[in-house]
């Protein structure tokens, strides 16, 4: 940091400094500016000052990114227009009482996820991670109307707060050895990787990672907290935090974890890949329950994910490129399949497959979307679920040796993906398949998609379309 | 010619108009369906007229797409055939789906789209591409047969869907490890003209995953299961294009990237293939002997049809190559008449499928056009002279005779079982007892009480008229002038990429 000028710090941190910045700004004026005008007017004017705060964030981002890394200006990027995609849907669909507080939360929450994305020092990680983790505990016990949304809540605070103690102990036992809070400096000091307290840290952190990012056997928080959360959160859950967890770990990977004279930590990733595998997409076979589908799904994502961790370990590779573009398209599509989750549920409930049954006659949008959200995580060409695991794949197949275990691992991903395709199109089966259930009364009646929300659900699947046809 | 790479735009884009257009006019599905069918057929007609065999591969576009791959099309005598055969069967699809009722939008939207990623397989010049085409077409079949489909369509529409998707992993890691080992980009010639190169340690491996990766999508032996049932489960025009042109992707693959890139382990492996192959035939064959259900026999005959096919493939010299090539193209036509006759023809007039309620109906006397058209397609289907089935499956056994007397004596056994198994669908489906037991056939449906024979079956309509003609046309033009294709194919296959690979193992 002492390279820097003050200014240049300053700069580099301005988009953070103003989603902060305008998440006070909407605090404030719904005490004071908007007080007791209708809910519709205080939900507008906090989503309007949220998105001209990710917005201006954005151009501070574009304008100043340089001043960080080419890199860290990538993810930034990422998590901004999940954002803003998030913030539509929340305009679009929420009705929950106390808007404002929401969308402070939100903008709370996303600069822990930026900080966190872009940190090179534990101290910033953690830092980031917990005001993220803190604004998510609480969105995702927003929902007071619902006994699910407080049991996802404490469920997640709980392994969210185990996950952060054991990210914490292993931290202090790194610094303890190095004596450095940065991640190069840790990276660089022999006595980490020669003694077992440097493994035991080392397997610490690894497994707070985990944990935050659903990994099996660290995974059991996330089909709940998928199920409980009010929709908006959980599709920032399933994709912003996500993608800023997979940088970070990312960034602690290249420097700290994978050292030729340390293979243990290789066979923690290569157990922790072989679980999430295995569990997501078997597990998810079984499930009923869209939301718990895509949270398994998610975990059988992390486990390519983390083949990607390893792969862009390697200097030469452009894997790191790849993990961004893989865990970006993944969330876009995430976040898609609960942008029309939530249009769905405000027409009549939508928590099990079946109550999409027939969505093709209720929305040609939504169904239309869905298809393309779907078929991208199924990993289906054209769309960008494809590109971003075959990159992935051929980028581990180019650094590793035909029978190391990556390489094996690489293989039981592909033979997955065929397991996956099954509860993929158990989903786009209702949507397309059946006809609309007659029981169900006037819930199969046509689906208006609000504005905001058909916005953000039509630029997710045009993103997703686009990045799938020009990949890079 | 350079117009080719739009049979693909014109499918892709037919199929949004239709998606978003064709759910507020029935009539709008149709005929942006027929049109763009025929606006690639003209494409096609057009590219065929400037086509000079001798001039080999034609570039058509080579645009940097990825960092490891190209958006490159190219044409050559082998894929010109197939896309003319698309063009074909597809046409004859919408024309038989054209009283399609249900979702008529959607229906078309996904067919077209189904033949779009068609048309993209056989005109890459590039493995991904070639690969992002291939599994593009996988998805639509699942909705077309799930949605519009019958007898246990969602069970035949899934077992379809995870076969193709669990063939096209294997292909895909083929690829993915082959591309590692050769370290160059997957453009076609680059990747396999280093593969054949590989130590074959390798390129045994690579062989196996990437040929049986496509195999099963061709239906091959063991992995054709999904075949019978699928096509049976499907919907008429898409088991016309399942049969005509979907199992065609499966060989060509075969084709062009595993015998080509991979010769050591292709020798390999070329007995197994050819056993296969055979067993296949006389299995699929049999089977087909003692259905019951009317479109199990024709499905499980485009399984033994498909055996030629492999059993070509693996003899690898250039006659039983340009054999097998020929057999699909001609079984693309004629299965497709089948189908048509089998799922359109009679079962929309006499709602059963079963041979011995239709042995009942005296067919040849009620429905004499529709008895007509699949007698012919039958001869055609067992390989009669005058049609192309037969200089197809002439030249397979006689390029296969010439690498191994004993597998050509086997699959002989074939020709015979397909005659069993045709004729006696020709006999119990139009012949049936009651038409020859009271000399005049009236008495004999009236005996039977309320049988549906009092009221007349719906006229064959026009556009089923159509159909029916262009393909048989075909067919039979084929059967006359088999050099028509041969002229283009058998100059394809003396191109540098694929002579090695047929000739390579000839010594």
């Amino acid at each position: 940091m002492n390279t820097h000028s003050d200014y240049s710090f300053f700069f580099a941190f301005l988009p953070e400094a103003l989603l902060v910045f305008g998440a006070l700004v909407v605090l404030a004026a719904d005490l004071s500016l908007v007080r007791g005008r209708s809910h519709a007017l205080r939900t507008d004017f906090a989503v309007a000052v949220a998105l001209a705060a990710t917005v201006a964030a954005f151009a501070a981002a574009f304008f100043f990114g340089e001043f960080v890394s080419l890199e860290l200006f990538g993810s930034r990027f990422a998590l901004l227009a999940l954002g803003v995609l998030a913030l539509l849907l929340l305009a679009g669909t929420s009705r929950l009482k106390n808007t404002a507080e929401h969308v402070a939360l939100v903008l709370f929450a996303l600069t822990g996820l930026m900080l966190m994305s872009s940190a090179t020092n534990t101290l910033v990680a953690f830092l980031g991670l917990e005001l993220a983790g803190l604004s998510f505990y609480i969105l995702v016990g927003f929902d007071k109307t619902r006994r699910e949304s407080a049991e996802a809540g404490l469920k997640y605070f709980l392994y969210g707060g185990m996950a952060s103690a054991f990210l914490l102990f292993g931290f202090s036992l790194l610094y303890g050895l190095s004596n450095s809070l940065d991640f190069n400096k840790i990276g660089a000091t022999q006595a980490i990787f020669d003694t077992p307290l440097g493994v035991v840290a080392l397997v610490m952190v690894l497994v707070g990672f985990a944990y935050k990012a659903a990994a099996a056997p660290f995974h059991h928080w996330a089909p709940d907290a998928y199920q409980g959360a009010p929709v908006t959160t959980a599709a920032l859950v399933a994709s912003a935090s996500k993608l800023a967890g997979f940088m970070l770990l990312a960034r602690f990977s290249s420097e700290v974890f994978f050292r030729e004279d340390l293979p243990v930590m290789r066979w923690v990733f290569v157990c922790l890949v072989i679980a999430s595998l295995l569990l997501g997409n078997i597990a998810a076979l079984a499930q009923t329950n869209v939301r718990r589908l895509l949270a398994y799904s998610a975990i059988a994502h992390a486990g390519v994910l983390f083949i990607a961790v390893y792969t862009q370990a390697h200097p030469k590779s452009m894997a790191h490129y790849w993990l961004l573009y893989y865990v970006f398209t993944y969330g876009l599509a995430t976040l898609g399949v609960f942008g029309c989750i939530a249009v769905v549920e405000n027409n009549g409930g939508c928590q099990k497959i079946l109550d999409l049954v027939g969505l093709w006659k209720r929305s040609r949008l939504l169904s239309s979307c869905l298809l393309v959200f779907v078929l991208s995580l199924a990993g289906v060409p054209p769309l960008a679920g494809f590109f971003a695991k075959f990159a992935v794949f051929r980028e581990t197949l180019g650094v590793c040796k035909p029978g190391s275990e990556f390489f094996w691992l690489v293989l039981l991903a592909i033979a997955m993906s065929a397991v996956a395709l099954y509860y993929y199109l158990q989903i786009l089966k209702a949507v397309f398949v059946a006809d609309p259930v007659k029981e169900h009364g006037d819930a199969s009646g046509l689906i208006k998609t609000p504005l905001p929300a058909a916005v953000a659900i039509v630029l997710a699947a045009a993103a997703v379309i686009v990045l799938g046809l020009v990949p890079c | 010619m350079s117009l080719l790479p739009w049979t693909i735009y014109l499918s892709f884009g037919g199929a949004l108009l239709s998606w978003f257009g064709g759910r507020r006019s029935p009539l709008l599905a149709r005929w942006i369906a027929l049109a763009s069918m025929a606006g690639t057929i003209a494409i096609g007609a057009c590219a065929a007229c400037q086509f000079s065999p001798s001039s080999g591969p034609v570039s058509l576009v080579n645009a940097r797409w990825l960092p490891f791959a190209d958006y490159a099309l190219s044409v050559d005598g082998l894929s010109l055939t197939f896309v003319l055969l698309t063009g074909l069967a597809g046409i004859a699809a919408v024309l038989f789906s054209w009283e399609t009722k249900k979702r008529p939008g959607d229906f078309f939207a996904l067919f077209l789209a189904l033949v779009g990623g068609v048309y993209g397989v056989f005109l890459s010049a590039d493995a991904l591409l070639l690969f992002v085409f291939y599994e593009i077409a996988i998805v639509p079949k699942y909705f077309l047969v799930a949605v519009w489909g019958s007898t246990n369509r969602e069970y035949g529409a899934m077992k379809l869907v995870l076969y193709s998707f669990a063939g096209s992993a294997l292909v895909m890691a083929g690829l993915l490890w082959a591309a590692r080992e050769t370290g160059t980009s997957f453009g076609m010639v680059e990747l396999v003209s280093a593969a054949r190169h590989l130590p074959s340690g390798i390129q045994v491996p690579l062989f196996a995953l990437v040929f049986t990766g496509f195999a099963v999508l061709a239906g091959m032996f063991p992995f054709h299961t999904w075949a019978p049932t699928g096509h049976v489960a499907a919907p008429t025009g898409a088991s016309m294009l399942l049969a005509g042109v979907v199992m065609k992707l499966g060989a060509y693959g075969c084709l062009r990237v595993a015998l080509p890139a991979f010769p050591e382990g292709f020798a390999m492996f070329q007995p197994a293939i050819a056993v296969l192959a055979i067993v296949g035939i006389l299995y699929a064959g049999l089977v087909a002997l003692v259905q019951s259900d009317f479109k199990f026999v024709i499905g499980y005959s485009s399984v033994s049809h498909m055996g030629f096919v492999l059993l070509g493939l693996a003899a690898a010299t250039t006659q039983a190559v340009s054999g097998a090539v020929l057999q699909m193209f001609s079984h693309g036509v004629v299965a497709g008449l089948l189908f048509a006759v089998v799922g359109r023809m009679v079962y929309e007039r006499t709602h059963t499928r079963d041979l011995r309620q239709l042995r009942r109906m005296a067919l040849a006397r009620r429905m004499p056009f529709v008895a007509v058209v699949f007698v012919l397609a039958a001869l055609a289907s067992m390989g009669m002279p005058g049609f192309s089935g037969f200089p197809a499956e002439l030249a397979i056994l006689a390029g296969t005779w010439q690498r191994s007397q004993v597998w050509a004596l086997l699959a002989v056994l074939g020709i015979p079982v397909a005659a069993a198994f045709t004729l006696r669908a020709v006999q119990q489906a139009f012949f049936g007892k009651s038409a020859g037991v009271g000399g005049d056939g009236k008495g004999a449906v009236d005996s039977l009480g309320g049988l549906a024979g009092e009221h007349p079956f719906a006229p064959i309509t026009l556009p089923e008229k159509l159909g029916a003609v262009l393909l048989l046309g075909v067919s039979i033009v084929i059967g006359i002038r088999p050099d028509l294709l041969l002229d283009w194919i058998a100059p394809a296959l003396e191109s540098p990429l694929l002579k090695i690979a047929i000739q390579g193992v000839a010594q």
